[in-house]
């Protein structure tokens, strides 16, 4: 379909193998193996400080990584800027906190990066950040300005901006834990839907129940380690690891 | 007292929970918490220690400012054509400020010994320069993009072509030398706010470089200017930069004391523009990384518009201490609006007793002015901001 030429059909999308990091002294990431195949929708859950986000984080190359490789749709991550550059083109990402560009109105958030880096033309641009404005279903804002929204429409803006740059992958950094409760539902409803449309999902969440409806495989991370994998299901009925039935416990109470 | 609805409507005498029934009706405040009255009691007399201090207020109001007034407008000449119409005489033993004389030295503070019949140019120039400010600082305005290239490129070059003179035009050479008055003023005022905002910028940016060389460049050079004197600079820039340079090619003495104001104006604008690069939240780089921005596109569309729009207030105030340094470049000998001023003040033909304080009101005024409309203008955006409208 989207591959390009010569790609081989089952080439994951993303593919991490003996992955290590280190803040100064400490071991935040230690040897992360991980298959992402096309089309898999993956949750990667795991208490504060595992090492989640900063997994996440390497993958577009936001953090530095000292060994392990990381190949994302068929590019070896190196520290070649212009590799860089072109695995963050196929990448999207939301954040925690939006981080909408605030001088910038919802539309020319959406528009930025397809005019300035895909060099799209402005008027292919617009229609195109209608198109997924109206996926995210707040067409009627794209005149607005960033702080003029709530919460969850910022976020779902955000998430309609990444889409424009029409990613191989879409990578969610705790997309709702800075919302109002109110305001999760329409988030995670969106996702749900993109999920529906077949894309390559990461999601970094403690939302358990979008894990169970959506993923087809569960992360537990633990210090910095991937301790279990697993198909929704299994994982909750029956976690192996001592780590993770603590864990479960605790967050499903 | 009131006894709310909900309970006295209650059958049962013991009601468990207080419940309003009907909204509560809007009453007037107390009598003595509003009006003129109110205000003048709790804004000037609330107590002892503030009373006395409102009283010595008004005191030493009453003691300046009609003397103040009496002297700058009651007493004050107003026209005249020499020295005569200032000098205290039987009928008029006491004399105000001298305005007679501005008015006929207006000319000369204005434009200088710049050529009467050149003087058109220098008009044309005040009139590109008010409109390419007003484009600037009118946040509204249409295709600022624009404005901003025309203020920061057409209009030092128009400007340079314009009053030093072009021939192949028909605008004939005008030396430095013969420019003066608040024309220079503005002329060095402007050439530091024009050329330190680009160069505060790449040093801003040097500065926080990743690239070491670029740091310590940036960095010696910021502090270095910082730690001297702008006098001390203009003293370098006009007795050692003919030292390095070819003596066909020395640059002129205006030139000189330019290039000094600038440099210095840029390491004060460099430190301005690093503190709001400094209060860009990091997720605005990582979400413009995220998208597969580059480095300079990441400064030219995300962080460059935010950063300097939250320092306009502080972008403001710098100008308004370059804009009062100019002064200093009187001491390398340019005929500034201050030395102007000074040489009009020896002048024989305006010689009496109120010549000098008037010439230095004056002098007072301008500035004032100037520099409070500046104050304004950034108070005004401060409040913007602070207001949240962060466009």
């Amino acid at each position: 379909m989207n591959l390009r030429p010569g790609a081989a059909a089952d080439m994951p999308a993303v593919e991490i193998t003996g992955l290590h990091k280190w803040f100064g002294e400490l071991h935040v990431l230690a040897d992360i193996n991980l298959r992402v195949g096309r089309g898999e929708r993956i949750v990667i859950c795991g208490p504060s400080g595992s090492g989640k986000s900063t997994l996440l984080r390497c993958i577009n190359r936001l953090e530095d990584f000292q060994r392990g490789d990381i190949v994302v749709d068929g590019m070896a991550l190196t520290r070649d800027t212009r590799r860089v550059d072109a695995i963050r083109r196929e990448v999207g990402m939301v954040f925690q906190h939006f981080n909408l560009f605030p001088h910038l109105t919802v539309l020319e958030n959406c528009t930025l990066a397809p005019i300035q880096v895909r060099g799209m033309p402005k008027r292919e641009a617009e229609k195109r950040a209608m198109h997924f404005l109206a996926r995210v279903k707040i067409p009627e804002q794209a005149g607005k300005y960033p702080s003029q929204l709530s919460g969850g429409q910022q976020q779902r803006v955000a998430i309609a901006r990444a889409l424009c740059m029409s990613p191989k992958l879409m990578m969610f950094d705790e997309p709702t834990s800075a919302l109002d409760p109110e305001m999760v539902k329409e988030v995670l409803d969106t996702m749900v839907a993109l999920a529906l449309d077949g894309m390559t999902m990461l999601v970094v969440t403690h939302e358990m129940t979008f894990a169970r409806q959506v993923a087809n495989r569960i992360v537990f991370m633990d210090a910095g380690q991937i301790i279990e994998i697993n198909e929704p299901a299994p994982f909750f009925a029956n976690p192996q690891h001592e780590r993770t039935k603590l864990f479960l416990s605790q967050i499903l109470h | 007292m009131d006894v709310p609805v909900a309970a006295a409507s209650t059958t049962n005498s013991t009601a468990l929970a207080y419940v309003r029934a009907a909204p509560a009706a809007a009453v007037s405040p107390p009598m003595a918490t509003v009006g003129v009255l109110a205000w003048i009691r709790e804004r000037l007399f609330p107590n002892v220690g503030s009373s006395l201090m409102t009283i010595s207020i008004a005191l030493l109001l009453i003691w300046i400012v009609p003397p103040l007034i009496d002297f700058l407008i009651v007493k004050a000449t107003w026209t005249g054509a020499d020295r005569e119409a200032c000098l205290p005489t039987a009928e008029r033993p006491e004399v105000g400020a001298c305005w007679a004389y501005i008015g006929d030295r207006f000319a000369y503070l204005v434009y200088g010994s710049y050529p009467v019949a050149g003087r058109w140019r220098v008009d044309v120039f005040f009139a590109m320069l008010t409109f390419g400010t007003a484009w600037l600082l009118w946040l509204e305005a249409p295709r600022r993009d624009i404005g901003a290239a025309y203020f920061f490129v057409f209009l030092p070059v128009a400007s340079f072509l314009l009053l030093h003179g072009f021939e192949p035009i028909g605008l004939s050479i005008v030396d430095t030398a013969l420019w003066g008055g608040f024309t220079v003023t503005i002329v060095v005022a402007a050439v530091g706010i024009v050329v330190s905002l680009p160069i505060g910028v790449v040093l801003a940016l040097g500065r926080r470089s990743r690239l070491p060389a670029m740091r310590l460049l940036s960095t010696l050079f910021i502090e270095f200017v910082r730690g001297v004197p702008l006098i001390t600079v203009l003293f370098m820039a006009s007795v050692m930069l003919p030292l390095f340079v070819p003596d066909s090619w020395s640059p002129d003495k205006l030139m000189r004391a330019l290039v000094g104001v600038a440099l210095f104006s840029s390491a004060y604008m460099a430190e301005v523009v690093r503190a709001g690069l400094q209060a860009m939240p990091r997720g605005q780089y990582e979400a413009a990384h995220a998208l597969g921005l580059s480095y300079w596109q990441t400064l030219r569309l995300i962080v460059l518009p935010q950063a300097l729009k939250v320092t306009i207030p502080n972008i403001v105030n710098s100008y308004i201490a370059l804009f009062k340094d100019t002064t200093l470049v009187f001491f390398v000998g340019i005929f500034d609006f201050l030395k102007t001023i000074e040489v009009g003040r020896a002048d024989p033909a305006w010689a009496t007793p109120v010549t000098s304080a008037t010439g230095y009101i004056f002098a007072a005024l301008v500035y004032f002015v100037c520099c409070y409309a500046m104050s304004r203008y950034a108070s005004s955006i401060e409040e913007r901001l602070a207001a949240g409208e962060r466009r």
